[in-house]
């Protein structure tokens, strides 16, 4: 299938057309993460009847401004004792791993970075060099702290990539396609087409629904823990391991590392939202279907997803190691496992 | 022989090193600058060891220098959370030595703002042992509510937090018209957000299974390590000095004296040691709202008591039910205005010796939350 690509269409492909469609993403993800950073402080303070802050700006709206202004400010600070260039280098190779998903996330039909034919696997394969990078950043501190952080972070990511694969590899199975944007494709028409609701075809898909509904509930919990949000933000829980891999760090490098934090969220919401709710479609078959409007659903969607892991996160206390490893290895993967299989006899039945 | 020396040294290496963490002084979950020196293995927990002494300063030594009314704002940076509970067991005994029948109306108005200010003691405990647990949004609820009850003892006193407001044979002043209303409202809302705290904290799920069987003190060790207060009785005994030892008015209340029972765990796991907390702030409630009826309306808040305190020779030891246990004052006189020897019996101080022995084998982030149920403030612990 070709590479639906507006810039491709209106400026040819060269170097430049290339280079703004790298640079896209990232300026998307600089105003998500501000807009995502007052979101979660606003929200924080109304689940707890706060007003949240005010002062900056009309209603408080600056604040995230404020915040990165304030971190560039702030001394960079490089323990004596640690690993120099491990220790510098982890931050960026975190947002990297962030940030590198976005080029197959496709934001509209008209809109994908890279529209490769393995967009899912690719993405699970460099999710996982954020892993890579806090191991580095908490090895490199020089901490006690920071290397169990960093011990936990390991283990709680690739725990839960596991159950978060099956889920997605039901979707790869029912949609027989590893191309983000051409699940988002199959999906189009009304929201009864989305993969939770056991993607398009005739009636008998009811069967499916149950599972395809527990696999986005699992997908959503897996990416929780992938994330590093409460209640799985055990690699930097903040009552027993001050603040995890990332205890060291101060600055921009601190920034960073927030800063991949929610890029990361978006990122898990927006595979939640291609393979599960529908992409960029339009939940009401035609209506406020198309192009610009794919942007629309695509972000509305995501957004939506990212708001309920900031409500989950004011809301739940955290789990402890071993809790963690028990729902990851002994609740999440066999459910996940049973799925996948009854997708699979779906498919092969049909 | 080669190949078995070779697996021998592979066994020996993969015994794993245990490591020493310093938790403190500066750490978040210490609450204060406690120091805990823990050895683990892995996540494990095999030694503890509090080192103590950040925040001392030289309490008892002071007293001796200073005359008896000097020493009472003094006695309120001991346990800073529940300071006028901190005063109560002081001037008991010396209204013991110098034998002076404090009105009526005093022991009421005694009663109450000690037990809003066991309220306010709780709600921070509680609050923060949520914290410790990860759940942050119960913290702030109960911040919120235990602003009421310090807004009424400012008014009373002038302080938010160090009231200095007992004196010798009575109060330093008289509650104010609006006293009794603002009183009923506090009630009111502390339990409205216990019922809500109740509901999204202390039942939910993940935070049953974080706390109970978690740090199981059996009421064998809790005696023997002298422990007192919701840490005591969250090991299911039923032991409280208003009601044991009836001090002031306490006997003329209806109360219950609220023990662990094991519902979700062991009995004397963190989780049973919470909920007693919560379950004594009802009984405060409870309290506050029968003193307030029976409070005479008019009277005098101070006794006749000489302008200079001059207790006679001799000695006297005086204990209170402290919302974190026994707190007990022992002062020797030698008859001068200034004491012999003050001694406190800190509640936290002693209720911390417990760790070691209650932390062991659990981990790390158990640790944490052992430390949070024991609820000690480490101005009483150093002093």
């Amino acid at each position: 299938m070709e590479n639906t690509n507006f810039l491709w269409d209106l400026m040819g492909k060269n170097i430049w057309s290339v280079l703004l469609v790298i640079s896209l993403p990232l300026m998307f993800v600089l105003v998500y993460a501000l807009i995502a950073i007052l979101a979660e402080l606003k929200i924080s303070a109304w689940i707890q009847e706060r007003l949240g802050p005010m002062r900056t700006g009309p209603w408080g709206i600056l604040q995230p401004v404020a915040e990165v202004v304030k971190l560039i400010q702030k001394e960079d600070i490089t323990p004596d004792q640690s690993s120099k260039l491990l220790y510098n280098l982890a931050p960026f190779i975190i947002f990297t791993g962030a940030y590198a998903a976005f080029a197959v996330i496709p934001f509209s039909e008209a809109f994908v970075p890279s529209g490769i034919d393995v967009g899912l696997f690719y993405v699970f394969a460099i999710g996982s060099i954020s892993a890579m990078g806090i191991v580095m950043g908490g090895w490199a501190s020089n901490n006690k702290y920071s290397l169990m952080g960093a011990m936990r972070a390991v283990s709680q990511l690739i725990s839960y990539e596991i159950p978060a694969a099956f889920a997605v590899l039901s979707v790869v199975v029912l949609a027989s396609s590893m191309n983000m944007q051409e699940i988002s494709k199959m999906q189009t028409g009304w929201f009864w087409n989305w993969f939770i609701f056991g993607g398009p075809g005739s009636i008998s898909k009811i069967w499916v629904i149950p599972f395809t509904v527990g696999l986005t509930l699992i997908y959503f919990i897996s990416s929780l823990a992938e994330t590093n949000r409460v209640p799985f933000d055990i690699p930097e829980g903040e009552s027993e391991l001050v603040a995890g891999f990332h205890t060291e760090y101060s600055g921009m490098k601190f920034a960073m590392f927030f800063f991949a934090e929610y890029a990361n969220m978006f990122v898990v919401a927006a595979i939640l939202t291609t393979i599960f709710l529908g992409g960029w479609n339009s939940p009401f078959g035609d209506f406020m279907q198309g192009p610009w409007w794919g942007v629309f659903w695509f972000i509305a969607k995501s957004f939506s997803v990212v708001l309920v892991q900031i409500w989950i996160r004011w809301t739940l206390p955290r789990f402890r190691v071993d809790q963690l490893m028990y729902v990851g290895w002994k609740v999440l993967l066999p459910l996940s496992f049973v799925c996948f299989i009854a997708i699979s006899l779906f498919v092969m039945l049909k | 022989m080669s190949e078995k020396k070779r697996l021998d040294l592979e066994y020996s290496q993969l015994d794993s090193d245990r490591m020493r963490l310093n938790v403190g002084p500066q750490h978040p979950s210490t609450h204060g600058v406690l120091r805990l020196e823990v050895e683990i293995d892995g996540e494990i927990v095999t030694e503890v060891i509090p080192h103590l002494g950040y925040l001392h300063r030289s309490f008892e030594k002071h007293c001796e220098k200073m005359t008896y009314p000097q020493i009472i704002p003094y006695i309120d940076r001991m346990d800073y959370i529940s300071a006028m509970n901190n005063e109560w067991p002081y001037v008991m005994a010396l209204e013991k030595m110098l034998d002076i029948k404090v009105p009526e109306k005093v022991e009421y108005i005694r009663v109450i703002v000690a037990e809003l200010n066991r309220i306010a003691n709780h709600q921070i405990a509680v609050a923060t042992f949520g914290l410790d647990a990860g759940a942050f949004t119960p913290f702030l609820f109960f911040f919120r509510d235990r602003e009421y009850i310090i807004w009424i003892l400012e008014k009373l006193s002038g302080a938010r937090l160090l009231y200095n407001y007992f004196r010798v044979g009575g109060l330093a002043g008289d509650t104010y018209p609006s006293f009794k209303e603002e009183c009923l409202n506090v009630i009111e809302k502390v339990r409205k957000t216990n019922a809500e705290v109740m509901d999204l904290l202390i039942y939910n799920r993940i935070f049953i299974q974080r706390t109970a069987n978690v740090g199981i003190l059996t009421p064998e060790v809790a005696v023997n390590y002298a422990c007192s207060g919701p840490v005591l009785r969250g090991s299911g005994l039923r032991y409280d000095l208003r009601k044991d030892e009836p001090y002031s008015i306490y006997d003329r209340f209806d109360f219950e004296v609220p023990v662990g029972k094991g519902e979700v765990g062991f009995v004397g796991d963190c989780w049973d040691r919470n909920i007693v907390r919560m379950q004594e702030m009802e009984q405060s409630c409870r309290i506050i709202e029968q003193a307030l009826a029976q409070m005479p309306e008019t009277g005098d808040v101070k006794a006749n008591v000489p302008k200079r305190i001059k207790p006679p020779k001799g000695e006297v030891y005086m204990r209170t039910e402290n919302p974190k246990g026994d707190l007990g004052f022992y002062i020797v006189s030698n008859g001068t205005d200034k004491p012999e020897r003050l001694k406190a019996r800190g509640t936290s101080f002693v209720n911390l010796s417990v760790i070691p022995e209650i932390s062991k084998g659990y981990m790390f982030a158990d640790l944490i939350l052992i430390l949070g149920s024991i609820d000690i403030v480490l101005g009483e612990v150093d002093r």
